[in-house]
């Protein structure tokens, strides 16, 4: 790498090298610098999902303090079906596994790999979502939608806000995958691919809580 | 397309891109270069991403089953149930987020800790409060009447 002499091109210099740097030209100087720059993103992105972590936290203890409120309409007893809510488990469980493939294949530096196992995990979050939608429109129609009662308000909210957050994900991915089709696996698309993993594999660790505290103490 | 091909990227110096064939040799320069691995999350091989897969099927079937196949009473089963799950996240944080207690991660564990704190005051003390509200706002138990 070339020091130029001018402290703002040094600077312009190691911020462009951070995002688009490819490892067929890495020194080791170069290296100490990215494996920083890693460290570093990867704890900001960390901040970022433990003030998420709080947003949900919110939402599970105004569930918690609802789920009671029924108002004389249906309770999580009479509407929630356990199998189904097991496959969706299933699938996101899966789709866990399967990222973490994704990223085998990456410190493997195969990208076949890394985007087939990538589009598998998509398909899977797809599968849940689709799911989830499918169970929504179902209580709607059976009048149990969010406006029926407090309980159903912090239902569709606490489930909804996961379900948006899995859509985000997948959104991602499909971007991850565009990324990774164009440049491969240089160094800005590797901590991408960390960030989104720490993400999916944060999903579904909300979602333990979710199907615990919903589903499983709904129906016991 | 840039696609990195394999034979390019086998001789990159870079330690991310080392092959596994290559890894043991690689391996001592490699830490001799940067210290142990350190980049706070990533790691894992298939072996530990199937013990954590594996685990956690065990650890969602079993409260699963005791729910649907009604085998304890709600007043044990409710426990059983937050228990598991908790261990489940432990399991979770563990083999697929690859939290340990490396010097690297201590940043990340002290952002962890602090949340946990902040998660146990909202949750615990939202529904104690709650609970108590509700009970002393029930009708007949107001002082007024």
């Amino acid at each position: 790498m070339s020091h130029p002499a001018n402290p703002l091109e040094a600077i312009k210099d190691e911020i462009t090298s951070a995002y688009d740097h490819n490892p067929n030209d890495a020194h080791d100087t170069h290296d100490h610098h990215h494996h920083d720059e890693e460290t570093k993103v990867t704890l900001g992105f960390w901040i970022y999902l433990m003030s998420d972590c709080i947003l949900f936290a919110t939402i599970f203890a105004t569930y918690g303090v609802l789920k009671d409120a029924t108002a004389g309409g249906p309770n999580g007893r009479e509407l929630f079906d356990l199998g189904f809510v097991a496959i969706e488990t299933a699938l996101l469980l899966l789709s866990s596994l399967t990222f973490g493939l994704s990223m085998i294949s990456m410190q493997a530096n195969k990208l076949k790999g890394v985007m087939g196992w990538l589009a598998v995990t998509g398909l899977l979050g797809l599968g849940f979502m689709g799911m989830e939608l499918y169970e929504f429109n179902h209580l709607i129609h059976e009048g149990a939608g969010p406006d029926r009662s407090a309980f159903l308000s912090a239902f569709f909210t606490l489930v909804g806000t996961h379900g948006i957050h899995v859509t985000s994900g997948l959104v991602w991915m499909a971007i991850m995958f565009v990324h990774l089709s164009r440049r491969g696996l240089t160094s800005a698309n590797r901590i991408r691919m960390m960030e989104l993993s720490l993400f999916w594999h944060f999903l579904d660790i909300i979602w333990i809580g979710v199907f615990s505290i919903v589903y499983l103490m709904g129906a016991a | 397309m840039h696609v990195p091909n394999e034979p390019t990227l086998h001789k990159a110096k870079d330690p991310h891109t080392e092959l596994a064939d290559h890894h043991a040799v690689d391996q001592l320069n490699h830490d001799h270069r940067h210290g142990a691995h350190d980049y706070g999350a990533s790691h894992g091989s298939v072996k530990s991403y199937l013990i954590g897969f594996a685990l956690s099927v065990i650890l969602t079937a079993i409260p699963f089953a005791l729910t649907m196949l009604k085998i304890l009473p709600a007043a044990s089963l409710i426990p059983v149930i937050l228990i598991l799950g908790v261990i489940q996240i432990v399991v979770h944080l563990h083999y697929f987020l690859h939290m340990d207690t490396s010097s690297s991660q201590v940043w990340n564990n002290a952002a962890f800790v602090f949340t946990v704190i902040i998660v146990g005051i909202l949750i615990v003390g939202t529904i104690w409060v709650m609970f108590h509200l509700n009970h002393n706002m029930m009708p007949g138990m107001m002082p007024m009447g």
